[in-house]
């Protein structure tokens, strides 16, 4: 066993863990995080993926213990006092989904696309989302609410610059 | 799948890493990013008794100018190169190609010495590498280095010339600066695909004449190739459509290229020759 200290989705953690536990396993089966879903199971689907330090990775193809020290933000870290997070809304707006199931990654790999890109146009957005597969929607509601977020996050920095 | 069980070293420098190598036993693996590495362990592909995991070794993460040399240390992530002023002026080809490798989650953790350490034949930078004439630092048991040219590093599929208990350090690239072109065309089906073929060109004009033409192959045999002949061709001819495209009709001489569910063999070279074509126009901006 190995001990990490992470911080995730704002509440610090300190537990030993297997070096071969996946993080997504860590966040599921020992903080409960099921938001954060097993998809493809093989580094494809991206279903899975999670804010590491800020960035986006597929947290079944990340060991938990590489997030020692570091800050994880899960699907269930990204609303604030009870309203969903600009891009949930715009995915439930939108309709960016049909079974549901690659939402939270969608989710989470849109906000990093947006983070480095604030205003990107279609083909940037479907080339930034490129890592997560969608297998019911064709992506089209996706992509809108997408650009909706843009549009609702970029006024919203405006307004408080 | 969840990884067989493995003895786990964590080291925060490179002698540490280089202690925990040598202390490893049998079989060690050298974990930089893991993109490539946990999934053929969660597969059970790979079960090593050892994993020296190189996250915190933040020596060998960034980007230095050593003269007229780029110097990448290993750990540098995809997503560091993307951002650095010094690839985006002197290592465009680079650039280039980094951005096809993957999607944006995977090029956050994957990093340049693994991908190149991993020598996968699909993979789009070894052939970039072999293209500029990278040279390979290495640091062995006990800290000495050894430097290996890009020639002679990648020997076979999935194997380079990384010794046991050796560690990629960093890559050192030639800078190519005002006068060159560069361009990556990669050949694959869907996103975030591994490339079927892929063509890394880098041209230098002197006026209208082809001064230097280095061009690499992605996954045209079990290594990452140079089109000896295209090159040939190019250097001292007109930049002219009929030259290039006289030159890229050599691009598969002497290629042995696999068949597999994504390409027969001869279509490879079909493609190896287009791509050669494309790339090289664009790099010598027709």
């Amino acid at each position: 066993m190995t001990q990490i200290n992470v911080r995730v989705d704002g509440a610090s953690y300190s537990d030993d863990v297997e070096p071969r536990t996946l993080l997504v396993h860590y966040l599921r089966e020992q903080l409960g995080k099921v938001g954060t879903v097993v998809g493809c199971d093989t580094s494809n689907c991206g279903a899975c993926t999670v804010h590491l330090d800020g960035e986006s990775v597929k947290s079944c193809t990340v060991l938990a213990v590489q997030a020692d020290g570091s800050e994880v933000t899960t699907i269930e870290g990204i609303a604030e006092g009870g309203e969903l997070h600009p891009m949930q809304k715009a995915f439930h707006e939108k309709h960016g989904l049909q079974c549901g199931y690659c939402t939270p990654g969608m989710i989470m790999a849109s906000i990093d696309l947006l983070k480095n890109n604030p205003d990107p146009s279609e083909s940037e957005i479907r080339e930034g989302i490129e890592g997560n597969l969608c297998r019911c929607t064709g992506y089209v509601n996706i992509v809108r609410a997408v650009q909706q977020a843009a549009g609702e996050m970029s006024s919203t920095a405006g307004a408080q610059a | 799948m969840i990884p067989a069980s493995f003895a786990y070293a964590r080291p925060t420098t490179v002698d540490e890493a280089l202690q925990a190598i040598a202390a490893g036993g049998e079989d060690v693996k050298i974990m930089a990013g893991g993109q490539s590495l946990i999934p053929v362990m969660r597969l059970r592909l790979a079960a090593p008794e050892t994993v020296v995991d190189l996250t915190k070794v933040t020596e060998l993460r960034g980007v230095r100018e050593d003269g007229d040399s780029l110097v990448i240390g290993a750990m540098t992530t995809h997503s560091d190169i993307l951002r650095d002023p010094l690839v985006a002026r002197y290592g465009k080809l680079i650039a280039e190609a980094t951005e096809t490798v993957a999607d944006p989650a995977v090029r956050h953790r994957g990093t340049f010495g693994g991908a190149l350490a991993h020598a996968d034949p699909a993979g789009d930078l070894p052939a970039v590498a072999l293209a500029l004439d990278a040279e390979f630092v290495i640091a062995g048991p006990g800290g000495a280095r050894r430097s290996v040219p890009a020639s002679a590093f990648f020997v076979d599929y999935l194997t380079t010339a990384l010794e046991e208990g050796e560690l990629l350090v960093e890559v050192r690239v030639p800078k190519l600066g005002e006068g060159w072109g560069v361009r990556y065309e990669k050949f694959n089906r869907v996103a975030q695909a591994w490339s079927i073929v892929a063509v890394a060109a880098a041209v230098r004009r002197e006026g209208s004449t082809i001064a230097e033409a280095r061009i690499g192959l992605t996954n045209m045999g079990s290594t990452p190739l140079r089109a000896t002949a295209t090159e040939q061709a190019l250097v001292g001819a007109d930049v002219s459509l009929e030259t290039v495209t006289a030159a890229a009709a050599q691009a598969a001489e002497g290629t042995e290229p696999s068949s597999d569910l994504n390409a027969q063999a001869d279509y490879r070279q079909h493609l190896a020759r287009v791509l050669t074509g494309r790339a090289v126009r664009a790099a010598a901006g027709l």
